[in-house]
């Protein structure tokens, strides 16, 4: 059963069409990638799932319920987590602090039982906690734990988005250019991290991504996109091969 | 150097970190329920006002260093609870649900101007901030038969229970009490789901949404809850001065309120004591600094704004982490001799990208 | 409201008009700032009434004529410009913007608590060789001072559209502010640009000066006044967009003066602070919309 759905989506900027009528479906606990040249519209696929831009065009469908036009907050309720292409973390506030934050849709207390610290609230944290370890377990970020963001170095930093949106328990996970600033050893890392999540977890991951060996290793189908347009949707070897996708990135 | 071992997650939430920190805070609250005894009314009265700065600074703390919205008119939401206080209290509502009453208008007002904030971004913040403080000052010297406009409004003395509040002793522990409430409020809110959805907007908006948290909602709350504060220490405030006029509550008060969050440190609640110790004692600085000035200076109408300029000028280019932050790094100083480094806390600069799109 | 006569009427606009341009003109400035720095500086009206009592200076205690003083006012305070650039805004580059916003506030109370000081708080009076009878147009009339305003307005929005959107300056200006780095880059010397904007901005303050001072009595306060109704106008007019600050600035005088008479002078002040907030509340990007979110 698809978990997500696109159905001819498309969106312009000021009368340049950044993304026409696209329309792909991700399978459960699939690992779906988009890839293309520069400006070929995938972070945009991004933004308009996380409802961070309007569609002009097209639905978007999380299991079956028609996502294009709540707020970002409720995409994030409804179980999809993001990470971003040149990280965009709470700068100034530790790692701890960074992933708790993204317990935030778990929340069950009320405005007024946090603010006397009443023993539920006490209970819920001690539990977000517990799940906020798990992630620093997963991804080996111990040493970071009581760091601050504005300390860390780049690779990090991608690093603990990646934990960030885990912490979240997404059902959907998007992932804008993991791989991007990262040396081939945590390239590598990462690599195992997506199997990890994908096995351990259960999580569906649709990943933006131009490392070719990255993509070969860990997804099941890759979607090209070329100046908004699809190209072709198929496994690794089918869409490194096909002809149109060769075209967009040498030209003719 | 202290290490502190920790060997179960609560001692992440609690609001001491350990007994070392308990017995200190301890101590201080032990001091401050003593020292009126052994106080002269003078200094019991600077203490009351300095508790009265400490709840209008949470207030403008939690809006300012912790989801990062400028309010340049916080001196509005103090006059908002003086007078909503004070006229409530004349008209028999008794002293508590009067109190009460004067933080929940004040917080309704701020939730208003909440709503028209939550498209902007600093800028136009500030001076919707600033433009409110103005209406509400002209709103309150128009609105003679319940203000009395520039003649003023004699504020009743605080009876509660029957009992007295008007000697300094009884206010004093009054206010002491609601500052340490106000404190605790403000810091279980921040070790809770609502106080990290603030700091998430102060970091990042668009993260912050990509995370769930309801951008609408945590500002609008963050709001009214600076606003509700403020007007709380507007109302205690009110008795302390005995006669309400507009000019009690211009722009200099809220430059004064800005100056508290700027020089203790923006984003700490120790920031917001600091802050609030600075201001209670900067009248006295100026008058020092008067006698080394010669006199055709120092009688010159405009010393105090000046100074109050020159400091927040100096704090923003120099100490930005203010007096929190000098006192953090003065600490570890001592703490890892000799082995402190200077760029243990240098700033990370970053460097202009435009959010707009042209 | 009792009925307006058409004389009454005429002259109501173009006291507003005149006084928006004022407004408009110095929220040039701030706009010019933040086009070219995305720094917002709120210490913009205090500049202008620096300008102001500097002019009186010369004109009163140097007794120069009236065109030497324009000259020596707008050198001085474009000077002044880069004094202040060089010595509070540079050591603010790439911090957060707020700080900066707080900082120039501060800024504004220093300059005026300086001004009040040196001038005292007493208003001043300052005449020019257009002070003369008002121009009589059947019912109306009109003093030349308003119309000096509005001519030297739009000739300076013309010359400034002129520079930024052709001179070699304005593209590199409009390329420092939208990404610094990329201008460094590309070789353009964004600390000058950032500086050459801060001259700029002071001697457009000190145009508004020397067009506000024969129009209103100056003292230190009138900075702040002019400086908050200029803001005003920038939002209103969208931040960013040099025609929207003056367009911001007239539709403020407009209202201004019409609300004024309404009211009998009482809440013209007023009006400006509620338009503002109910400008906020219904369309918060400002007429002339430039702000748009960030890009992930």
């Amino acid at each position: 059963m698809s978990v997500f759905e696109a159905k001819e989506i498309g969106v312009s900027f000021g009368g340049v069409r950044a993304l026409h009528d696209v329309s792909f479906s991700v399978e459960t606990g699939e690992i779906f990638s988009i890839m293309g040249p520069n400006g070929a519209g995938k972070t945009t696929v991004f933004n308009l799932i996380s409802r961070f831009y309007d569609l002009d065009h097209g639905d978007l469908y999380l299991n079956g319920e028609n996502i294009s036009k709540i707020s970002p907050h409720e995409v994030a309720a409804r179980g999809i987590a993001r990470t971003f292409q040149n990280t965009e973390l709470f700068e100034n506030e530790t790692v701890l602090q960074n992933l708790l934050t993204a317990h935030h849709t778990h929340r069950r207390t009320s405005f007024l039982s946090e603010m006397f610290f009443l023993p539920k609230v006490r209970r819920q944290d001690l539990s977000f906690r517990e799940k906020v370890e798990d992630i620093i377990d997963l991804l080996d970020l111990q040493s970071y734990r009581d760091q601050r963001i504005d300390a860390l170095p780049f690779g990090a930093r991608k690093i603990v988005e990646l934990g960030r949106a885990l912490s979240l328990e997404p059902e959907l996970l998007l992932l804008d250019e993991p791989s991007s600033g990262l040396n081939p050893e945590e390239t590598e890392d990462l690599s195992f991290w997506i199997e990890d999540i994908k096995e351990e977890l259960g999580v569906t991951v649709i990943m933006v991504e131009h490392d070719m060996n990255l993509l070969g290793q860990v997804s099941g189908r890759v979607m090209a996109l070329n100046d908004g347009e699809l190209l072709t949707i198929g496994t690794p070897e089918e869409v490194r091969e096909h002809p149109d996708v060769i075209n967009a990135y040498l030209g003719e | 150097m202290r290490f502190v071992l920790k060997t179960n997650y609560t001692q992440d939430i609690n609001l001491f970190l350990h007994n070392g920190q308990r017995f200190w805070y301890g101590l201080l609250i032990a001091a401050l329920i003593v020292a009126p005894f052994f106080l002269e009314n003078f200094y019991v009265g600077e203490l009351t006002y300095l508790f009265i700065w400490v709840i209008a600074g949470a207030g403008l703390m939690l809006l300012i260093g912790y989801t990062g919205l400028v309010s340049m008119g916080h001196a509005a939401f103090m006059a908002i609870g003086a007078y909503a206080h004070a006229v409530l209290f004349k008209l028999g509502v008794p002293f508590l649900p009067s109190l009460l009453m004067a933080a929940l208008i004040s917080g309704l007002l701020g939730a208003i101007i909440g709503v028209a904030a939550l498209r902007m971004t600093g800028i136009y913040l500030a001076v919707a901030t600033i433009s409110f403080a103005f209406i509400i000052e002209k709103v309150i010297s128009a609105w003679r038969p319940v203000t009395g406009g520039h003649r003023g409004f004699i504020v009743p003395e605080p009876v509660m229970f029957g009992l007295d509040f008007g000697s300094d002793l009884a206010f004093y522990f009054l206010c002491l009490v609601v500052v340490i409430a106000v404190m605790l409020v403000v810091m279980n809110l921040l070790r809770s789901p609502t106080g990290r959805a603030m700091v998430a907007v102060r970091d990042s908006e668009i993260s912050a949404q990509a995370m769930g948290v309801n951008l609408v909602q945590t500002k609008t709350l963050a709001f009214t809850l600076s606003a509700a504060f403020t007007g709380l220490a507007g109302a205690l405030y009110s008795h302390k001065i005995g006669m309400l006029f507009p000019e009690n509550f211009t722009i200099i008060l809220s430059i004064k309120l800005l100056m508290l969050v700027v020089v203790g440190g923006l984003g700490s609640v120790h920031g917001i004591v600091f802050g609030a110790v600075f201001i209670s004692i900067l009248p006295q600085l100026i008058a020092i600094l008067r006698d080394f000035l010669p006199t055709w200076l120092a009688q010159r109408r405009g010393l105090e704004p000046l100074v109050f300029g020159a400091i927040l000028m100096f704090f923003l280019m120099f100490e930005p982490l203010g007096l929190y932050g000098r006192w953090v790094k003065i600490r570890s100083y001592f703490t890892q001799f000799p082995l402190y480094r200077k760029s243990t806390f240098k700033r990370q600069k970053s460097y202009l990208r435009t959010e707009r799109v042209h | 409201m009792d009925f307006i006569s058409l004389g009454t009427f005429v002259q109501l606009l173009v006291t507003g008009i005149s006084h928006g341009c004022l407004y408009g003109l110095v929220a040039l400035g701030f706009v010019l700032i933040y086009k070219a720095t995305e720094m917002v500086n709120f210490a913009q009206g205090d500049i202008m009434m620096w300008g102001a009592f500097i002019a009186f200076t010369l004109a009163s205690y140097f007794g120069l004529s009236y065109l030497p003083v324009v000259i020596l006012t707008i050198f001085v305070m474009a000077l002044f410009g880069l004094l202040l650039e060089r010595t509070i805004i540079r050591p603010m580059i790439g911090e957060p913007p707020f700080a900066v916003l707080m900082l120039t506030i501060g800024l504004g109370f220093v300059l005026r608590a300086i001004a009040g000081m040196i001038w005292g708080h007493d208003e001043k009076e300052f005449d020019t060789p257009y002070s003369i009878d008002p121009l009589i147009l059947g019912q109306v009339s009109l003093d030349y001072e308003q119309l000096v305003v509005v001519g030297c307005t739009i000739l300076l929005c013309l010359a400034l559209y002129v520079f930024l959107r052709f001179t070699r300056f304005g593209i590199a200006m409009q390329a420092a502010s939208q990404n610094q780095l990329a201008a460094a880059y590309v070789g353009i010397p964004v600390k000058n640009v950032v500086a050459i904007t801060w001259c700029l901005s002071t001697a457009i303050a000190a145009v508004a000066a020397l067009l506000v001072a024969p129009l209103q009595l100056i003292y230190p306060g009138i900075g702040f006044v002019v400086g908050i109704k200029a803001f005003v106008a920038a939002i209103v007019g969208g931040f960013g967009s040099l025609a929207g600050a003056l367009i911001g600035g007239i539709c403020i005088g407009i209202v201004e003066q019409f609300v004024g008479y309404a009211f009998e002078g009482a809440y013209g002040e007023t009006s400006v602070y509620v338009l503002l907030l109910l400008m906020l509340l219904v369309r918060p990007q400002g007429l002339i919309a430039t702000l748009q979110r960030k890009k992930v």
